[in-house]
């Protein structure tokens, strides 16, 4: 899960990261109130949205005073960044920079292990620093078993390009960003800017932070981080009910086992319809996991059909773990339940794992609405075809 | 041969009490797997009666491999207790740890298979389905009566597409099919699969099942180029993955330019890998390999 910037920086001022003072407001008022709090002097006003380059797109203003801020953030509030509406705005004190520098920790997936990046040249796009002059940003290999000491944090600035005295303020610093690294279960800890003021120290202007959803369990308090205002709400009922599903903006729905089996069939689809008039695509990615029940199945599929955008949906199972007879027995479950209220036509194709039941079940239901297929080509064929004519 | 796993592979199982360890167990010795004992702390002295024979319950695995010999162990522990339990199959030397666990946060499994490196022990996961070499053995969840044994070699991050891929080419069969997981971190890696299917004798042909996320498959698309003299086909899952969106694996997500599945694909094909376009095309250019192979 990405965070907002003012959610990271709670979390960097949590863990002792130094931070500048600043507070979110919803609306241009609250905004005005949030300045006054900082005293009414300079303030910066910062659209909070997890997409990059809103500088650019004009989602960060100075104001002077209390009214300037009022109307700044009625400006940025409601502004679309990137696809994205800004609901929230974070208005933080003024700096006094002197040098922005950059740092990161990140997860090293071809490694296998974890990775720091630094620069003095801070600020700037660190995609573009990286191809353009790759030799500014210093990238450091942290060990997940020892993390940020002192040495790693002189290692890291030395080969980034620090000199001692800016080092010495710098390495706590890095060290307390470890410290929220790992102790927050995050994949992502992103500075930039990382500035030094006028009077020498050294603030966290700016924060990314990516957090692990699989150590959800470990931190109780994070439900109050998810962003329900932005989230689909057909995502927010399907994780309710424990499913892996994401919205996508076609029509064909997908419902199967194995996130590498529903990925496949998503692809699969989207081949199908490509000469199809309208181009039918997949509406969604549902994985209901190994060995589901007819009722999480069931569940799936509910959610798929109250989607208004699905005209035809694609049962797409392959039973390993999974037992085709409870998919089959979900299906007629979900029918049943829904009686006159399922319009919708579904194609179905079982292999593997008591088939011979799961097709035997389907077949003896017996409803208008249901076609079992073979194959998963032909399948996605007849399934992308549903979605055209309808 | 096979790679891995074989007729030597002593099993055992971190969590055979439970109900998931216990049902998978039965399946592994159904399928011919040793399974030797189970671990769970606190019911040392205890066995579990699988048909008819005892499989003895140990606290540890040091314990278990003392009186054992084990040199597999499959952990079927629930995500927050995976850390403890791989950590201990690593400190007792066990040369293959097989993580079934799904959910396990990423700083853990950093840990475990950081200490890993530079031991004899070979992880493999976690978030995986485990391996089988048909006929021979039977670590982890893979459904031994998809496919018998053959000649070709399978490496994939997905469980359900190896059963696919497994059922389409089941006339033909296996020497060993790996699933390496879905996580971002895992064990035992493509290139891994590919060096040692490279090296075995019973392995004619390979087939490569990557996803979106990472560069794992184009980092195997070099080692190929380099070292794989053995037809590999491949197939690729995720081309109409949004970006920024984890697609069920944790490890399966675009992020910005990188990881896409359409780059994994250039990346194989220009290494002279068959690519299929759907499963069943990839397993119809292994059906044309295979028959090229035996004239």
């Amino acid at each position: 899960m990405d965070l907002f910037e003012y959610q990271a920086r709670d979390l960097f001022e949590a863990h002792g990261v130094p931070v500048l003072r600043g507070e979110i407001a919803t609306t241009p008022d609250e905004a005005a109130a949030a300045a006054e709090h900082l005293g009414g002097g300079v303030v910066v006003v910062k659209a909070q949205v997890k997409t990059g380059g809103r500088g650019k797109a004009g989602g960060v203003k100075l104001a002077r005073g209390v009214d300037e801020t009022r109307e700044r953030a009625s400006e940025i509030l409601g502004m679309d960044i990137k696809g994205h509406t800004v609901h929230t705005v974070m208005i933080a004190e003024g700096a006094d920079i002197a040098e922005e520098y950059y740092f990161s920790l990140l997860l090293d997936r071809a490694n296998r292990s974890y990775l720091a990046m630094c620069s003095k040249e801070g600020g700037m796009d660190i995609e573009q620093l990286a191809v353009e002059r790759p030799d500014a940003l210093a990238r450091v290999e942290v060990s997940p078993l020892v993390g940020i000491d002192d040495a790693k944090a002189g290692e890291i600035l030395e080969a980034a390009g620090f000199g001692v005295r800016d080092g010495v303020m710098i390495a706590p610093v890095l060290k307390k960003l470890w410290d929220v690294y790992q102790e927050e279960d995050a994949t992502l800890v992103e500075v930039n800017p990382l500035v030094k003021t006028g009077s020498g120290k050294i603030i966290a202007l700016d924060g990314k932070i990516t957090l692990d959803a699989n150590a959800d369990f470990r931190h109780p308090d994070r439900a109050s981080l998810v962003d329900e205002a932005s989230s689909d709400p057909l995502e927010l009922r399907a994780k309710e009910r424990d499913l892996n599903y994401v919205k996508l903006d076609g029509t064909v729905g997908v419902i199967g086992n194995g996130a590498g089996l529903v990925m496949s069939t998503l692809d699969v689809v989207a081949k199908a319809g490509e000469d199809l008039p309208g181009r039918p695509h997949p509406a969604n990615f549902l994985d209901i996991g190994g060995g589901a029940s007819a009722q999480v199945m069931a569940d799936g599929l509910e959610i798929i059909l109250s989607d208004p955008q699905v005209r035809s949906v694609f049962v797409n199972v392959f039973g390993g773990i999974t037992a085709c007879n409870e998919v089959a027995n979900g299906i007629v479950q979900a029918l049943t339940m829904l009686g006159g209220r399922a319009t919708k036509p579904l194609v179905v194709r079982l292999d593997g794992n008591a088939v011979e039941i799961g097709r035997y079940i389907l077949r003896e239901f017996d409803h208008p609405l249901v076609t079992v297929v073979d194959t998963m080509d032909e399948a996605a064929r007849i399934a992308a075809e549903l979605a055209q004519e309808a | 041969m096979s790679i891995f796993l074989g007729h030597h592979s002593r099993i055992i199982v971190q969590g055979m009490t439970g109900s998931e360890g216990r049902k998978h167990t039965q399946r592994m010795i159904m399928a011919g797997s040793r399974v030797v004992g189970g671990v769970t702390p606190g019911k040392g002295g205890e066995s579990v009666r699988f048909e008819e024979n005892p499989v003895p319950v140990f606290d540890s695995v040091a314990d278990a491999r003392e009186a054992t010999g084990a040199n597999v162990s499959v952990i079927f522990v629930p995500a927050r207790f995976a850390k403890a339990a791989a950590l201990e199959a690593v400190a007792a030397e066990i040369e293959l740890v097989v993580c079934i666990t799904e959910g396990i946060p990423v700083d853990d499994t950093a840990e475990f298979f950081t200490m890993t490196k530079g031991t004899a022990t070979r992880l493999i996961g976690p978030n995986c389905p485990g391996l089988i070499s048909p006929g021979k053995s039977n670590a982890g969840i893979i459904p031994a009566n998809i496919a018998g044994p053959g000649r070709i070699g399978l490496v994939s991050k997905s469980g359900t597409l190896t059963y696919q891929m497994m059922y389409e080419l089941r006339d033909i069969g296996f020497s060993t099919a790996v699933g390496i997981g879905g996580d971002p971190i895992v064990g035992t890696t493509h290139i891994d699969c590919l060096e040692a299917f490279q090296d075995d004798p019973e392995t004619d042909a390979i087939v490569i099942i990557g996803e979106i996320g990472g560069d794992a498959e184009e980092r195997a698309a070099d080692y190929i180029r380099d070292h794989v003299t053995k037809p590999v086909v491949g197939y690729v899952a995720g081309f109409t993955a949004p970006e920024g969106r984890t697609m069920g694996h944790a490890g399966a997500i675009v992020s910005g330019s990188s990881g896409t599945a359409l780059a994994k694909k250039r990346a194989l094909e220009a290494v002279g890998v068959h690519m299929g376009r759907t499963p069943s095309e990839a397993a119809s250019l292994m059906r044309d390999v295979m028959s090229g192979l035996r004239v």
